[in-house]
């Protein structure tokens, strides 16, 4: 499938619909995953390797890299432990006599992880894990977020720091274009000792086992890559324990696609249930405030209606009174009025009475 | 193709499940409305 | 500072040089030089970057830290239009500004520190890494600013008139709070479940499963103590935009998040030490890292706690004040404790990451424009009093 016509399908692409629906059924029944059958590996034998640069100025070479600011002849610089840079996608490291048996010497490289973490962690799919056995890198998608160095346990990735325009993340690619060639990876062909050999990985397994079977005493009991992190691509055989020669032993074996799936498995659920959970607080809350609101209106409605009542009593009493009060007032009024008339008439009949005596 | 790696299929299984995720939030909003719509009293 | 200085020093002044604007436009200026030598020199011109640390501050405290502390926009809108809060309804409108001004710096600040920018869509639009913890995050950002965003525009519609538009935006209210808190949930953990790919890296008693509930239960915490901290500087700068009722709820607000964030630092405290424990991680609080572990817990989580709940039991607002800050920081500190201190732990000193000076400029600067842009919308738009056209009504 071209880049192009990939990007095109997007979303799709993503969910592997064009590619996948039907056949993925069987693999996620099992849900157990082996890697690509057949893919390649190298198996890196540290008790071999005598830290002569060859593979350094092999990848330097082939990958047309940036030449050194020390030639590779110089073997002052394993003196001090070095890590992979965006001009050396491989570097040699010199550890001084652990175990008081002699100076041991480690390559170091992408480890080309059977379950990649940088992959897992890629947000926009730049690695990739190949079905040859190499982890590669599409410079044209990456948005420069790093996120691949922080996951890769074997702090592999670098970046270009100093490009303003297109930096790139930079890592071995175990000359995948050179593989698809039927050539072999630069360092392999370039290594006189024979401490790296190419092959495919199981085969790799069982030719690292046998020479620990056969040689006790040269090795520890302990292939390097053939479980950790879920297993790699480059396995290594040391005649000492890894951590004294600066590979980590305490990585775990999980794959890194596992270390995530809890924190993604959630995602989905939260989605599924928050909704549900969050309208069904909000419908409590409104339907306890619907009540509240109701019991407040009752208790409105009541306290109106009780001054209603006692401002129709109070009402009608005062009434009644004034109706009394009205009463008594005609009745005094009548009274009065007979008084005046009486006193009138007692008056008139008083003064004819002093007439008729004058 | 067959899927060999547990990479490529959580990025198969996740790719659909983000697709899911979408339609999930845009039916339960619809759902929601269909739930709600005969409801006296006023929710929004 | 007693309320009649506020009083005086805060209504616009006529001169533009204000110490503020002074001191905001000279971090503005030396931001953008190094704007443009970060854009035509690279990353390592202004960083100390390297292989070893991918990521400096630009992540651990422009995207760590000022995810988590723009919490308070979901935390308070869930908090009156979900959970019914109705008297803390004049802390919205600031907290959702606040939440839409910190995303919106986030984006812009990672457009510094990916290495190159413009392809910042290529997670949607190119491939999608559906198995990247950091796609998630990607996508619940992207799709929250735009939440933030839409929650915001009320304010600025009220301002420029557009009724009918600002009423169609408000009728979304629920369905936007609620989508709000969904992908905060989802983003703030996914932020700390980046880490959980790399368990060699990250110092054990840092590194843990519970990294994402951690993440999004100390988002919080943040978001409760950012409005506190942040309605109390308001208070003293721009008391003048406030309309009574802001000023009568902000006591109560101020009581009720403290109360709140007292309860939920003491939920953080006790999943922290089930870490501990899950991990069988005791034995490294004797090392020094342990002894970093525990000034973070007990002087960051549980002293916060116990002073927030003495606060609000005292009704004694100055230590709530303070307290706030206090928890700000502590969360500041366990996002920079994750991404950068305890990260890389057993490399030698000289192999540690320190930030160069320009990388602190462009965070300064970063902050200082959040600080410029809050203050324009502050003084002109409805945030801190109603607008007399809507009152009550959204
Ligand atoms: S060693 Fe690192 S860079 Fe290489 S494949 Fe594994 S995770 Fe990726
Ligand atoms: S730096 Fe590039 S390759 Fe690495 S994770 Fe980010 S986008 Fe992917």
């Amino acid at each position: 499938m071209s880049i192009s016509r990939r990007k095109f399908l997007g979303w799709l692409s993503a969910a592997g619909v064009g590619t996948a629906l039907g056949t993925s059924a069987k693999a996620a029944s099992t849900k157990h995953f082996t890697g690509y059958p057949d893919s390649a590996g190298v198996l890196h034998d540290t008790t071999l390797c005598v830290g002569c640069r060859e593979c350094e100025a092999a990848c330097n070479k082939v990958n047309e890299l940036a030449p050194p600011d020390q030639p590779f002849t110089d073997k002052s610089v394993l003196e001090k432990n070095r890590r992979t840079t965006p001009d050396a996608y491989t570097v040699v490291n010199k550890f001084d006599k652990p175990d008081e048996k002699g100076n041991v010497f480690v390559k170091k490289q992408c480890n080309h992880c059977l379950e990649p973490a940088c992959a897992s962690a890629c947000f926009v799919r730049a690695f990739k894990k190949t079905e040859e056995g190499a982890v590669v890198y599409d410079a044209s998608v990456c948005v420069g977020c790093r996120y691949c160095m922080v996951a890769c346990p074997f702090d592999v990735p670098t970046y270009e720091y100093d490009e303003a325009f297109s930096p790139r993340v930079v890592k071995c690619t175990m000359c995948h274009p050179r593989l698809l060639e039927g050539k072999l990876p630069g360092c392999v062909e370039a290594c006189p000792k024979e401490a790296l050999t190419f092959g495919k990985r199981d085969d790799l397994l069982k030719i690292a086992k046998e020479r620990i079977r056969r040689y006790p005493d040269r090795y520890v009991n302990h292939v390097y890559g053939e479980h950790e992190m879920g297993g790699t691509s480059w396995l290594y055989l040391a005649g000492t324990s890894f951590s004294n020669i600066g590979m980590r032993e305490d990585l775990g074996l999980k794959p890194a696609p596992e270390l995530t799936s809890g924190a993604l498995g959630a995602v989905p659920i939260v989605v599924g249930l928050w909704p549900v959970l969050l309208t069904g607080i909000y419908a409590m809350s409104k339907r306890k405030e619907k009540i509240a609101a109701e019991e407040l209106s009752d208790a409105v409605a009541e306290a109106v209606a009780q001054t209603n009542e006692e401002a129709e009593n109070k009402l009608s009493a005062a009434l009644a009174k004034a109706e009394k009060n009205k009463e008594t007032a005609i009745k005094k009024e009548v009274q009065k009025a007979l008084d005046e008339a009486a006193k009138a008439a007692q008056q008139k009949e008083a003064e004819t009475k002093s007439e008729e005596d004058a | 193709m067959d899927i060999f790696t547990l990479q490529d299929f959580y990025t198969y299984t996740k790719g659909i499940t983000y697709i899911l995720m979408v339609l999930i939030l845009v039916g339960m909003t619809g759902f929601w409305l269909f739930l709600t719509e005969r409801d006296e009293d006023d929710y929004e | 500072m007693s309320e009649a200085t506020v009083g005086k020093i805060s209504p616009p002044s006529k001169s533009v040089y204000t110490p503020f604007n002074v001191i905001a436009g000279i971090i503005i200026v030396i931001g953008l030089v190094i704007t443009v030598l970060r854009f035509t020199k690279g990353l390592s011109a202004v960083t100390n970057l390297d292989d070893n640390y991918p990521w400096g501050i630009w992540i651990g405290f422009d995207l760590m830290a000022g995810v988590a502390l723009a919490a308070g926009g979901y935390v308070t809108s869930a908090a009156v239009y979900i959970f019914g809060m109705k008297r803390y309804h004049s802390a919205v409108r600031p907290a959702i500004l606040t939440g839409f001004l910190g995303y919106a710096l986030v984006v812009f600040a990672l457009h510094y520190d990916v290495g190159r920018p413009w392809r910042l869509p290529y997670p949607f639009l190119m491939q999608q890494g559906t198995t990247s913890l950091l796609f998630e995050v990607a996508a619940c950002v992207a799709l929250y600013l735009t939440v933030l965003f839409i929650e915001f525009t009320p304010a600025p519609m009220e301002w420029l008139g557009l009724k009918r538009a600002r009423n169609i935006v408000v009728k979304l209210t629920m369905l936007l709070t609620i989508f709000g808190v969904i992908l905060s949930t989802l983003h703030q953990s996914s932020l700390g479940a980046l880490f959980l790919i790399a368990p060699a890296k990250l110092h054990p008693l840092w590194y843990s499963g519970y990294l994402p509930v951690f993440f999004f239960i100390s988002s919080i915490i943040a978001g409760l103590s950012m409005v506190i901290f942040e309605s109390s500087l308001s208070h003293r700068y721009f008391a003048h935009k406030m309309d009574e009722t802001h000023i009568a709820e902000k006591e109560g607000v101020a009581l009720g998040f403290a109360k709140a964030a007292s309860l939920v630092l003491a939920g953080y405290f006790s999943i922290k030490v089930i870490g501990i424990s899950a991990d069988n991680n005791w034995h490294y609080l004797g090392t020094g890292f342990g002894l970093w572990f525990l000034v973070e817990l007990l002087g960051f989580v549980a002293l916060p706690c116990m002073l927030y709940a003495i606060g609000v039991r005292d009704k004694n607002l100055t230590l709530i004040k303070w307290t706030s800050a206090l928890t700000v920081f502590g969360i500041v500190l366990n996002r920079l404790n994750i991404s950068l201190i305890a990260f890389n732990w057993y490399l030698p000193a000289e192999e540690k990451y320190f930030p160069h000076w320009m990388e602190i400029g462009i965070s300064v600067f970063i902050v200082t424009v959040g600080l410029v842009v809050f203050k324009f919308i502050v003084t002109r738009m409805p945030i801190l009093y109603e607008h007399p056209d809507h009152k009550g009504g959204h």
